[in-house]
């Protein structure tokens, strides 16, 4: 048995008696940068697979609000920063070795590239729509020109974002709930679905959502394959893995986590697709709202989690 | 140069003085340490072990706060010594879950804290001020490349250990068992 105190009476803010320095900021920024790199990257693959006419909502419509939920998710991380007006030095320097300064970066260059693809629809979405500025409009024709090599440049950074977004956290060797290589894929796979859902939500079209459902019903099964996948690793892995694990196997997260996220987030919204698939009626919301709480409570209880595991010595 | 601390758990009797002599020495705000002892407890009444730890930043040679700092305000200065510019800390808090010792705190003004080795201190040529306040001498610190120095005859004639060595960092305060 090894009990450990502090004799000098150590008890520091955020840090003690466990880690707890990002709070509720980050989940959601992981969150919304998630779903809005899953919406970009069906709107840039259904353009360069030639199908933009079929599935407006993915092309068009669900992409109004990426530049939203893009900039909303930085300003949420502005929100968690400590030394806020020193902000501008993430652009000063490039730093491949920090997921956190080239995370910054793709953020930097993906945020005004979906304004950029939202501007190319406007005219389309609102037929009155006028720019009012000769040159927006001369910048509007060349977005629509090369909108083809636009989808190219989206789909790769979206897939970027989007698993930077769990490498962020897989980065820390500290914390070994998150270092393991499968959170990237894992965080990618849940934002897609998280897009998917809503692009299923704003579809008009039955067309375009049993295509939705069918690719978000995929996405659900790989992404619980890695769940499984990650906690098996953990369980075979080191005392500091396994104790990280039974977080979510008879510890503290353990409801939180099945009930939240693989019951509620996961297995029934795809019960209920596979339902809605084979003709049942089920109003498409459902699933859709479920997966977007489950793509969250996934962040939050992944950041809550993984804070508290350690190094122990 | 490279600077590193040995610690000998068998003198130090948990006086706190070190985290006292740093926080005066250092400013560190009120209810935050840089440094701090811990007891670890081994074995079950009426065979227990005690060990009594003075520990602080490990100025790991291949720090994690280092790498994940995205602006480059954690850096390695003279000697291998982790140090944070405070003006280029955006106080993200990357470097504080990157660290698997937790020495490092949010500082009330924003940036991210942790122990220096009292650098302004070392470059004068004079000892960290834990080290020169400990009234056992329980510290030692000095250069590891300096083969006559007090650190490195102390690990050539110790058993010594370090903290968590499976997290690669490798870690440069040593401690004497």
């Amino acid at each position: 048995m090894k009990e450990e105190l502090f004799v000098s009476g150590r008890n520091i803010p955020d840090i003690d008696p466990f880690l707890n320095i990002w709070h509720w900021q980050i989940p959601l920024y992981l969150f919304l940068g998630g779903l809005a790199a899953g919406i970009l990257f069906f709107a840039g693959l259904f353009t360069l697979l030639g199908k933009d006419k079929e599935m407006p909502a993915t092309v068009k419509w669900a992409t109004l609000i990426t530049p939203l939920a893009l900039i909303l998710g930085l300003f949420f991380l502005f929100l968690d920063l400590k030394h806020k007006s020193y902000f501008w030095q993430l652009y000063t320097t490039m730093r491949f070795e920090s997921p956190m300064s080239w995370g910054a970066w793709v953020l930097l260059a993906i945020t005004p590239l979906s304004m950029v693809w939202v501007g190319s629809y406007m005219k389309e979405m609102f037929p009155g729509w006028s720019w009012k500025l000769a040159l927006l409009d001369r910048f509007e024709a060349w977005t629509i020109r090369y909108r083809f090599y636009l989808a190219w440049v989206i789909v790769v950074l979206s897939v970027v974002l989007g698993i930077y977004t769990g490498i962020l956290l897989s980065a820390f060797n500290a914390r070994p709930l998150w270092n393991n290589s499968i959170l990237g894929p894992l965080f990618l796979v849940s934002g897609m679905s998280t897009g998917a859902a809503v692009i299923i939500l704003m579809s008009k079209s039955h067309y375009e959502k049993t295509i939705m459902s069918r690719i978000d019903l995929l996405l659900i099964v790989i992404e619980i394959f890695f769940i499984f996948h990650m906690i098996m690793g953990f369980r075979a892995g080191s005392a500091v893995q396994i104790a990280a694990a039974n977080l979510f196997v008879g510890g503290p997260f353990t409801i939180n986590f099945w009930v939240f996220v693989v019951l509620l987030g996961l297995l029934f919204p795809a019960l209920l697709e596979t339902l809605e698939l084979r003709g049942f009626r089920v109003p498409a919301v459902v699933p859709a709202i479920l997966i977007l709480m489950g793509g969250f409570m996934f962040r939050f209880i992944m950041v809550e989690a993984g804070q508290i595991t350690r190094y122990l010595y | 140069m490279r600077y590193a601390m040995a610690i000998d758990t068998r003198k130090c009797v948990g006086c706190s003085d070190c985290v006292v002599a740093c926080q005066t020495e250092n400013d560190v705000p009120i209810g935050f340490c840089r440094d701090w002892v811990s007891e670890t407890v081994d074995g079950s009444y009426p065979n227990t072990v005690i060990e009594l730890r003075s520990e602080r930043c490990n100025h790991c040679e291949y720090a994690p706060c280092v790498r994940c700092c995205p602006t480059h305000a954690s850096h390695y200065e003279e000697g291998g010594i982790v140090v944070v510019t405070h003006h280029k800390c955006i106080g993200c808090g990357a470097c504080i879950q990157s660290c698997p010792y937790e020495a490092r705190y949010s500082h009330p003004e924003g940036w991210v804290d942790k122990c220096t080795f009292c650098i302004h201190r070392v470059r004068k040529g004079e000892q960290p001020a834990c080290a020169a306040v400990c009234p056992t001498k329980c510290i030692c610190f000095g250069d590891l490349e300096d083969p006559n120095s007090e650190v490195t005859n102390v690990l050539k004639n110790r058993k010594y250990k370090v903290l968590a060595p499976e997290a690669g960092t490798r870690p440069q305060i040593f401690y004497l068992v």
